[in-house]
């Protein structure tokens, strides 16, 4: 009999966790999303009506905000990718005895707020940093161009705050690739971009995907860098989110636009999963 | 879920404007300090006897002394009364700190507050759900102190229940040189110079109400039409790329980074602004007239008798001319008590003249409060403003 129960008393502290902290609160925005406000209630003041037209409502009045979420997270990512790949591949297996001090290199930005570090993009990229006044003198901009309160400074923000996100599961993945796989390719004459493309990138095909699921899911709900970095133009779902609850104070539409947002981005993951054919990996 | 994964309890108090515009002046690193300190404050008391006042406030906007980590006005009450103050910093956000207390509010249960910091919409929320209590104005003599612009708003008209903590006046603030003759109307404003260089404020009262003032419609008494007129105006500006950000205190920063050059802002800020930059920034209430808003102590509804006396006392003690001066050199908000600029002229004559800290005759005079809104009208009039800057 004990030993029967062992595994289910070890699991349980995991289940009350999620219990209280993911089952309840998911529980309770579901029967937020349907309530509608009290006639002459207060301002925050709602009753349970089963109204799931909320989801519509709440999904046609920001498809704005959906489209550039996904949008700007997809840009992001597939930039992500494309800076960490090279660098992954160069720590794994060039860095030499600097390995360990590049990945700290690369881990070193968490120690600081994400916040802090959105701020200082800000700073940056502001009209006194050095950046717009050298591209000026170079001529790449124009004297009216700015670069903060654009989309190109959110998507940058973005793509930069879940760089590590990418580069260290990617990392974990080639580091993992055995090089005399790559000395047989070679023996048996690939060029150097043929054992890329048939030795190396399906080999670290698990890291590509953890990493852009790790880069796009935040990405998508992120709020922050859109607040920080963007303009009324550049707002995305999650600062919608946030006007709706903080600001609007109208709890409905919020939980109806965070449950839309969840289930939009558990489809896209799962036909994304689908098609790199990594199931196991989820 | 994703959406609150990057968001840390700092992010909260930067992000908004009520919290931060008040602590411009500790920067970003202070103000995240000071919430999440100030946040771990006011567990574990049970209500409070007649000796104690627990008094929720916002963010450094009290006289504070750095060096002996005192409170200087409030020592000195204890010292004259008795009655001792437990002070909170963390009365971070109007919403925020109304969601925390409400369900103790609603079961008439202790909310571990004597005295709280509310804005004027959020007053009037309170004392319209009768969660505010009403002063005995014989603890209270110096009542009569207020500025006239500040004795009758129409959520308390006889300011039976608030009184005016800081004055809060909403105009332009402009960069000197991008600016040189200043920015005194709408057109000042959105001068070609200025274009995708403006800055509004997230705070609609202030936003739209200098808006609705230069469109010749007065903020006391706002229709629906005449607000959804000066939104849809707002809301122009920003599609064709005058205005590029709608923000809280935020707007500071950027007009230090020249990212912006012209904003609708604060003057507790500008004066921030103004003072550290030697002339590079200038503050003015508009011609066609700028808004005043305030910040109210209350006594809600949970406070016991004896420490609703004892807080009584203590509003007494902060509408006294020469304490409110002391608190005016440290705060560099509207003082809404007469008489203290007198007594600041013995403290420091140069704020004693600082039109920020005790605007004249004729600015007050060209200054509105909004009038409060239904319930209903809170809603619609906010979902439309947050729309308008895209959210």
């Amino acid at each position: 009999m004990g030993k029967i129960r062992t595994p289910y008393l070890l699991l349980l502290p995991g289940f009350l966790f999620l219990f209280t902290f993911f089952i309840l609160p998911i529980v309770n925005l579901a029967q937020t999303s349907t309530q509608t406000p009290i006639a002459g209630g207060d301002t925050g003041q709602y009753e349970q009506t089963l109204r799931f037209a909320n989801y519509l409502d709440a999904f046609l009045e920001n498809r704005e905000q959906f489209g550039r979420s996904f949008l700007y997270a997809l840009i992001a990512t597939v930039l992500a990718l494309m800076i960490s790949y090279p660098l992954a591949y160069a720590i794994a297996f060039k860095s030499g005895k600097y390995k360990n001090f590049l990945l700290v290199l690369v881990v070193a930005p968490f120690f600081t707020s994400f916040l802090l570090r959105t701020v200082a993009w800000k700073q940056i990229l502001g009209e006194e940093g050095f950046v717009v006044p050298t591209l000026r003198t170079i001529g790449i901009i124009s004297e009216s161009t700015t670069l903060t309160s654009t989309a190109f400074a959110v998507v940058m923000g973005m793509t930069y705050n879940f760089l590590p996100f990418m580069t260290l599961p990617l990392y974990a993945s080639i580091d993992r690739i055995d090089p005399r796989t790559l000395e047989a390719s070679g023996d048996l004459y690939a060029n150097a971009f043929t054992t890329f493309r048939k030795v190396t990138l399906p080999l670290s095909m698990p890291g590509v995907v953890a990493g852009t699921l790790l880069t796009f899911i935040p990405a998508a709900g992120d709020y922050v860098n859109a607040a920080i970095l963007g303009s009324p133009n550049t707002k995305m779902i999650g600062n919608v989110i946030e006007s709706r609850y903080f600001k609007i104070v109208d709890y409905p539409t919020a939980a109806a636009l965070s449950f839309t947002l969840m289930a939009a981005i558990l489809i896209l993951v799962t036909l994304y999963i689908r098609k790199a054919g990594t199931e196991e990996l989820v | 879920m994703a959406k609150k994964a990057p968001l840390s309890p700092e992010a909260r108090s930067i992000i908004n404007a009520r919290v931060s515009r008040r602590a411009v002046l500790a920067g970003i690193g202070g103000v995240s300090a000071a919430g999440a300190l100030a946040a771990c404050g006011s567990s574990g008391d049970s209500g409070a006897g007649g000796d104690l006042v627990r008094w929720g406030n916002w963010p450094l906007y009290l006289d504070f002394d750095e060096d002996a980590k005192t409170y200087p006005t409030l020592d000195k009450f204890t010292e004259s009364t008795g009655i001792d103050v437990k002070y909170f910093e963390d009365y971070n956000d109007n919403d925020e700190f109304f969601g925390k207390v409400q369900a103790q509010l609603k079961l008439n249960e202790d909310i571990g507050y004597d005295l709280v910091c509310p804005t004027d919409w959020m007053a009037a929320r309170w004392i319209r759900l009768g969660y505010a209590q009403k002063f005995d104005a014989a603890n209270i003599p110096n009542k009569t102190n207020i500025l006239d612009t500040l004795a009758s708003p129409s959520y308390d008209p006889s300011r039976e229940s608030t009184l005016t903590w800081q004055g809060i006046m909403g105009g332009f603030g402009w960069n000197t040189e991008k600016n040189p003759k200043g920015v005194r109307t709408l057109d000042d404003l959105f001068a070609p110079a200025n274009k995708g260089k403006i800055v509004v404020l997230s705070e609609l009262r202030d936003t739209i109400g200098i808006i609705l003032l230069a469109q010749g419609a007065d903020p006391a008494t706002v229709t629906e039409d005449q607000y959804m007129n000066a939104v849809d105006f707002m809301a122009g500006k920003i599609s064709d790329g005058w205005i590029r950000g709608v923000k809280g205190n935020e707007y500071a920063e950027d007009l230090t980074s020249g990212d912006a050059t012209a904003v609708i802002g604060w003057s507790g800020d500008m004066f921030i602004l103004a003072s550290e930059n030697e002339g590079k920034f200038d503050f003015a209430i508009p011609e066609s007239g700028g808004t005043i808003s305030g910040d109210n102590m209350m006594i809600p509804s949970t406070a016991s008798a004896e420490a609703k006396a004892s807080a009584e006392k203590l509003i007494n003690w902060y509408y006294d001319p020469a304490i409110a001066a002391e608190v005016a050199a440290y705060v560099n908000y509207v003082t809404p008590v007469k008489g203290a600029q007198a007594e600041m002229e013995k403290i420091d004559p140069d704020l004693a003249k600082s039109e920020y800290i005790f605007p004249t005759e004729a600015t007050m005079k060209n200054l509105s409060v909004f009038r409060s809104l239904t319930p209903a009208e809170e809603t619609a009039w906010t979902e439309a403003f947050q729309k308008a800057a895209g959210n």
